[in-house]
């Protein structure tokens, strides 16, 4: 059981004055194995924070991130499963899923963490899982109306990866979870 | 007293009379043995001899005293079975009067006196006056201090208290307290007068020394406070005025400060805040040089515990005037020691602000009276430099903050902002700091432009360059503060949308004053904050119809595209095209084209204009592209105008790949799901296909230059984008198409020229793949795709 935390878009301080309290509670260090961020965190600050939860800190470049040296993607194995990473403005257009779609065959994974758009989304096709895990701050959106603060929590294990979704609304957390399984990989098609 | 360089020989001293009185000891216990009383006097006698040594430093002869002083108490056991057996204690008392040397006799008359008492023969009050007159006969300051310390340790258990067995007709509460009184003032008279001795340049020895017995002193304090019959009305009328007394006659700075604070620790806070005017009023009677701060700030310390201890306790402090009476003696203090440091001063009205938040914490007056005094004090001086004063004063000015935990209240108090003007700039910009960290550790919610505006006022050392900041450069400090400010432009809020644009336009008042290094910062917060509520008030207007609300959102346009202007003398183009880009978006909802339009223009010439790095272009061209594809507000001329030039700046950038990416992310620009207007299949295609020419022309380069070619990567990334086309029903996206592109993508795999390239293999896997589950689907797309044949 492999825990992995999905967040990002926080906007720190341009939008949102920080991480909501009841999320912030609910981040204990030393409970989760990696951390993927989408990027737009935006400060060395939060950056810090991060790695306070865990060590294995994933970013990817936003539009606004202070730091320039995040790459603007990334792919990882964790387990059975490939992870690719991108912030998503690169995407267009912006949270189109088919788009989407095509730069998961791109990098060749199971699960591609997006973000960009400030909504949750998680959606399944026949290659695998688009995830995004929309904004951890709940911050303002030209795209979005309404953001939700949310973030995201995979549990790994084996062929078979558990999303959990944390959303907080009206001041409660609340939680929904999904459900993939990998298929094992077919042999590839013949040229 | 020694001189210095002598240490060992004190060493040796004391051991000599360590030796001596044991022996002597030896010799006296034998007499005891065999109820010899003469020699047991002779003996003892000339044990306490030792003690009549001027060689010891305090320190050491209490190594000596505590000697003698279990011998005696041997001594005194003796003495108790001798009247028993039948000896007179009168006899006895008038007996050890012989000894030869006057030191040795009273300690003897002491302990006989000790047993006198326990004997009941005699009423106590008439030993114990005689005792401690006796005492007099030391004036030599240590052995005096010494002598005395006995007597009161040997009479402690002895004292005609109330409910105590030698309490009488004749002996009451009242002469216990006599005595105890009368052996503290000689013995503090000692204590005083060992100042003046010996030469002035071994006055700092001496002052340690003195240091070193000040509990002999203080003891006597101690058995007063211990005294059953000791009541508030004996306190009041005897005990402290007479204590007071010789604490203020004493005209010494060391004893002063010591048994002020003595009195204020030992007896109980009931006490003190029932004789709380006598005692203060002893205070501006000190010697200038005493830290009457330190007395007042420890007095108003425990005064404010017992507050705290329980609610029940507070009547009595507002029964006794307690806080008028500490402020006034406070200002009588400071007016008598003109050279009080200010230092000083901060501590003595810090102390009081903790005080009265403990006591009256609704009485904001109170508050702003302290505030006020000290405003008085500071100002018409220089701006403080002093570190201690400034470290007391964020001590002062936190302190309500902390209580209340609102600024509100701070705000509220008018001396605040007065006492911040006298901060010199590195101590207002911590101050300013412990604000709004305040603010944002407890969320409060500012919600009008009167307090925003005031709140702003009170931090302007984070806002603006006070006069004389020569700060330049950019550290991380800095930064930090900056982020701190944007932090807490985003808690400004008010429900009321009308009062939001007036906080926003205060807080844009403002920010626009932190010139170049600031900006950056403080403008984008605001500008999203605008945006907010732009869309709060779009909402609104679907419900409010007709109302000529002065608070529009064109007015709101209006305000962020002067604010974001402010930052193209920075510069920073990168961060001002993205903000225009947003408020373009937030224009296209409110349905403004005209706005809109205005937006993508500026934002067009800070690309043409100011942005050249090649990296950059990359992302802003991501943005324009992005923005402009969800933009339905544009008419065909407008929309046809930005296209225009969003296409020919992707093909200008400067490496191919990336105008081979940003030219097929055009062909989205002509084709939006939702707007049936704009399906534009000839458009798509020919961005496409440009971008093939495009992908083309990087081969061959990779040909010319490095004699292989590049990477398949662009073509089955195109192909992708064919396939999406294909499936929207672009029917200019032939089937035809599509398997002459997979074709051109394998043999450029597959030539010899081409080196390995994983990527590409993984991705016309997976792309592969993806048509092979479209076929599966079945229904109109399995058939569509059936027909491509690979």
């Amino acid at each position: 059981m492999v825990l992995v935390l999905a967040l990002g878009d926080l906007h720190i301080p341009h939008r949102a004055p920080d991480l909501p309290a009841k999320f912030k509670s609910m981040l204990v260090p030393g409970k989760i194995q990696h951390v993927i961020c989408t990027g737009n965190l935006c400060i060395k600050e939060v950056h810090e924070y991060l790695k306070t939860v865990c060590p294995d800190l994933h970013i990817t470049r936003g539009e606004y991130d202070e730091d320039s040296r995040y790459p603007d993607t990334k792919t990882l194995t964790i387990g059975q499963f490939k992870l690719g990473v991108c912030h998503g403005h690169q995407v267009i257009p912006w949270g189109d899923l088919d788009s989407l779609a095509m730069l998961q065959r791109q990098l060749d994974v199971d699960i591609l963490v997006t973000g960009h758009t400030h909504q949750f989304t998680a959606y399944k096709h026949e290659a695998g899982v688009v995830i995004n895990p929309g904004s951890a701050t709940g911050a303002f959106s030209s795209i979005t109306y309404d953001v939700n603060p949310s973030f995201v929590l995979m549990d790994i294990d084996g062929l078979r990866v558990v999303v959990y979704v944390y959303e907080l609304i009206d001041g409660e957390v609340k939680v929904d979870k999904i459900d993939f399984k990998k298929t094992t990989t077919p042999t590839n098609l013949p040229h | 007293m020694i001189s210095d360089g002598v240490v060992e020989d004190e060493e040796k001293w004391l051991s000599a009379g360590i030796a001596g009185l044991q022996q002597n000891a030896f010799h006296m216990h034998r007499a005891l043995d065999s109820n010899n009383l003469k020699d047991a006097l002779k003996y003892s006698a000339q044990m306490l001899s030792e003690l009549r040594t001027s060689r010891l430093s305090p320190h050491k002869y209490y190594e000596l005293y505590m000697r003698a002083f279990d011998e005696l108490r041997k001594l005194e056991i003796f003495f108790k079975e001798e009247t028993s057996r039948g000896c007179s204690i009168v006899e006895l008392y008038e007996l050890v009067q012989h000894a030869g040397n006057i030191l040795p006799r009273l300690y003897l008359l002491c302990t006989v006196g000790s047993v006198y008492i326990k004997s009941k023969e005699a009423p106590a009050k008439d030993v114990l006056k005689d005792l401690v007159e006796m005492c007099r006969g030391i004036q030599h300051p240590l052995r005096g201090l010494f002598l005395r310390s006995y007597l009161s340790q040997v009479s402690r258990d002895k004292l005609p208290d109330i409910g105590s067995e030698y309490e009488g007709d004749a002996d009451t509460v009242m002469d216990a307290v006599e005595f105890v009184l009368q052996n503290f003032t000689e013995m503090n008279k000692l204590w005083v007068r060992m100042q003046h001795q010996g030469p002035a340049r071994e006055k700092d020895k001496r002052g340690k020394e003195r240091g070193e017995l000040r509990d002999l002193v203080g003891k006597n304090l101690h058995v007063l406070s211990q005294i059953e019959g000791v009541d508030l009305e004996m306190y009041k009328e005897t005990v402290l005025p007479r204590v007071l007394e010789q604490v203020v006659n004493c005209k010494d700075e060391l004893a002063q400060y010591y048994l002020m604070d003595c009195i204020i620790q030992v007896f109980p806070d009931e006490y003190h805040l029932q004789t709380l005017e006598t005692l203060l009023s002893a205070c501006p009677q000190l010697q200038s040089s005493v830290d009457v701060e330190t007395v007042l700030s420890r007095l108003m310390e425990r005064l404010s515990n017992y507050a705290a201890s329980g609610s029940e306790v507070l009547p009595e402090f507002f029964q006794v005037e307690a806080f008028a009476k500490l402020n006034n003696s406070i200002g009588k203090v400071i007016e008598a020691q003109e050279n009080m440091p200010i230092a000083g001063v901060v501590t003595l009205y810090a102390s009081l602000l903790t005080f009265t938040l403990q006591v009256h914490p609704d009485r904001l007056d109170y508050i702003d009276q302290i505030l006020g005094a000290c405003v008085k004090k500071l100002s018409g001086r220089e701006k403080l430099n002093d570190s201690k004063a400034t470290k007391q004063i964020v001590a002062l000015l936190s302190a309500p903050l902390e209580k209340y935990k609102d600024i509100d209240t701070a705000l509220n108090l008018s001396n605040y902002p007065r006492i911040m003007e006298c901060l010199n700039d590195g101590t207002h910009k911590e101050m300013a700091n412990v604000i709004v960290q305040n603010i944002l550790k407890n969320k409060t919610c500012i919600s009008t432009a009167e307090k925003v505006d005031a709140l702003f006022e009170l931090i302007k050392g984070l806002i603006r360059d006070l006069d004389g900041d020569t700060h330049d450069e950019l550290d991380a400090d800095f930064i930090e503060e900056q982020n701190s400010v944007a932090r807490l432009i985003q808690i400004l809020h008010s429900d009321d949308p009308e009062e939001m644009l007036k906080v926003i336009e205060t807080v844009r008042k403002h920010i626009l004053t932190g010139g170049r290094k600031r900006l950056p910062y403080t403008v984008p917060p605001l500008i999203f904050s605008s945006l907010k509520l732009v869309r709060r008030l779009e909402k609104q207007e679907e419900s409010v119809s007709g109302d000529e609300a002065s608070t529009t959102p064109k007015k709101i346009f209006q305000l962020v595209t002067q604010t974001i202007e402010a930052l193209t003398s920075i510069p920073v183009p990168e961060l001002a095209l993205g903000l225009y880009l947003q408020c373009a978006e937030a224009a296209n909802d409110c349905d403004l084209e005209p706005v809109a339009y205005e937006f993508f223009t500026q934002a067009y010439i800070l690309y043409e204009e100011e942005i050249t790095d090649s990296k950059t272009q990359v992302t802003s061209i991501h943005l324009i592209i992005g923005t402009l594809q969800r933009m339905h507000v544009f008419g065909v001329e407008n929309r046809d105008a930005l296209t225009h030039k969003a296409t020919g700046y992707s093909a200008k950038l400067l490496k191919k790949p990336d105008q081979c990416r940003a030219v097929y992310a055009c062909s989205h620009l002509f084709w939006l799901d939702d707007h049936d207007s704009i399906r534009d299949e000839e458009r798509v295609l020919l961005c496409l296909k440009r971008a093939l020419r495009i992908a083309n022309a990087v081969q061959q380069m990779a040909n010319a230059t490095r004699g292989s070619s590049g990477s398949a990567l662009l073509f089955i990334e195109i192909l992708n984008k064919y396939l999406y086309f294909y499936e929207k029903g672009v029917s200019q996206i032939t089937v035809e198409s599509i398997q002459d592109l997979i074709k051109l993508i394998r043999n450029e795999m597959q030539g010899d020229a081409s080196p390995s390239d994983p990527a590409a293999d993984a991705f016309l896997a997976s792309t592969l793949r993806y048509i092979q589950f479209q076929k599966d689907k079945g229904g109109a797309v399995g058939d569509k795709y059936m027909l491509i044949t690979d």
